[in-house]
């Protein structure tokens, strides 16, 4: 006989796959608003490195000219965003499920450890709980990144009747850099996570689904 | 993690009904998708969208104060090149006697910029954010609407009343703003004739333009022609394009 070992409860695969369709439209919807004024890019000295986006970007993915469409959705779909985050964030901290995502003091040692094996420069397995040392940091900082998305959003969303966050996030300006660099962030979170769930096999990730895996 | 002992056929039970709500659930954020663009449209944005945006307007202003203040700046600071960015409503040339038609109520009268010189005049160094995402710190001077407003005695309902709204236009009706009246008598929202210490220039408004720190820079119309108190919401240029009417910040 196999054993089922539970290791996602209902709420969390609920808060987590919510935020695949929510964190999907502010993106898309915050590219949309980003177009009409997008001058950032990175250079050192002359040289121009990159820039957030070049026009085939925006082209390729439809994105351009449509400004107005871009915060009505983005001003719509933050409270979802916004409710979602906050109901997980309540539910870890209730259930104790925080425990097993907060990094622990040996954390940060073992991290280096896990991202030193999956880059096969290493072959010392680290320990894991639920979540390993890298996994535990990684989701942390996904949940203070979200947070600061909100704060960012709302410095520059009201930076004249909120006028005090916008001024402690450095002004209007930097808050609106702050916005778009937690925003680069998630996609880079995203396209890591993405790698890692593929590494994981199908065993893990139909586990997000149906909350357990499987044993001999 | 709890563990627990089960058969094959179990397993495979409990993994095709996972899987079947899985797909079940997710034909409900897909279905609101579609619902939402498949709603009728409302000043060029779909309806539940536009919806949303007045709750945000009425959650905003009544959580946040209109009293509170746009940050100013010193002078040093202004942004030596004004930036211009919409010529709607200039076209026109400019009346040699220029006038600026003034509705209230029943009441109808028409003044000369001129004969708003000689109120206070109030000037302002503040971030002009625009809603297309850049900012500038600028320079304006001119006299407060409120002062204005209670120096000719309009906008005023009755007794006890405002009227909800200010309606602001081009000579020409082309470009047009709605204000709410909590923002209009807000103390840094101003009737601009200066801009760095100098006549407004024709592209940046002259000879009379809004300046309201509260609201982004679609709202800030340029070469007033109609100033219209009412409790109907007046008719907005970018509103009726599919942007927030309130566009307040």
């Amino acid at each position: 006989m196999q054993k089922i070992i539970h290791k996602h409860p209902l709420a969390i695969r609920w808060f987590h796959w919510l935020n695949f369709p929510l964190l999907f439209i502010m993106i898309w919807s915050g590219l949309l608003i980003y177009w009409a004024n997008g001058v950032y890019k990175i250079q050192i000295g002359e040289t121009l490195l990159f820039k957030f986006f070049p026009k085939g970007f925006y082209d390729f993915l439809g994105l351009s000219g449509q400004l107005a469409k871009g915060m009505a959705w983005h001003f719509a779909t933050m409270w979802l965003f916004t409710i979602n985050g906050f109901l997980y964030v309540l539910y870890t901290i209730i259930s104790g499920e925080w425990k097993l995502i907060f990094p622990e003091k040996k954390s940060f040692k073992e991290a280096w450890q896990v991202v030193l094996l999956d880059l096969g420069l290493s072959k010392s397995v680290p320990p894991q709980e639920k979540y390993n040392a890298a996994q535990r940091i990684a989701y942390t900082m996904v949940i203070i990144m979200g947070f600061g998305s909100i704060l960012t959003g709302w410095a520059i969303f009201r930076p004249v009747q909120i006028a005090w966050l916008t001024t402690i996030l450095g002004g209007y300006k930097a808050a609106r850099i702050e916005h778009f660099i937690l925003t680069i962030g998630f996609c880079l979170f995203f396209l890591v996570h993405i790698i890692q769930v593929i590494k994981a096999g199908w065993k893990n990730f139909q586990s997000m689904i149906t909350g357990f895996e499987t044993k001999k | 993690m709890q563990e627990e002992l089960t058969t094959d056929q179990q397993i495979r039970r409990k993994t095709i009904k996972a899987f079947v709500a899985f797909g079940v659930a997710s034909l409900v954020p897909l279905g609101i998708w579609k619902w939402i663009n498949a709603s009728a449209y409302q000043n060029n944005i779909l309806a539940p969208l536009r919806k949303t945006l007045e709750f945000n307007e009425k959650l905003t202003a009544k959580l946040l104060s209109n009293s509170h203040l746009a940050p100013t700046f010193s002078r040093s600071e202004v942004d030596k090149k004004v930036r211009f960015n919409g010529a709607v409503g200039l076209q026109e040339k400019l009346a040699e006697k220029y006038k600026i038609k003034i509705e209230s109520g029943e009441e109808k009268f028409e003044i000369s910029p001129a004969d708003l010189k000689a109120l206070p005049k109030q000037e302002i160094v503040f971030e002009f954010k625009c809603i297309e995402g850049w900012s500038q710190i600028q320079h304006w001077g001119g006299v407060r609407l409120v002062d204005f407003m209670n120096h000719y005695k309009i906008g005023q309902k009755d007794a006890d009343n405002l009227f909800q709204y200010v309606g602001m236009e081009t000579p020409d009706g082309k470009y047009t703003v709605g204000i709410d009246m909590p923002s209009a008598v807000h103390p840094q929202t101003i009737l601009a004739y200066e801009m760095n210490g100098k006549p407004l220039l024709k592209k940046h408004g002259s000879p009379l333009r809004l300046i309201i720190p509260v609201k982004y820079g679609y709202k800030n119309l340029k070469r007033i022609g109609v100033i219209k108190f009412s409790d109907e919401r007046p008719k907005d240029y970018w509103a009726s394009y599919g942007y927030d009417y309130f566009a307040g910040l």
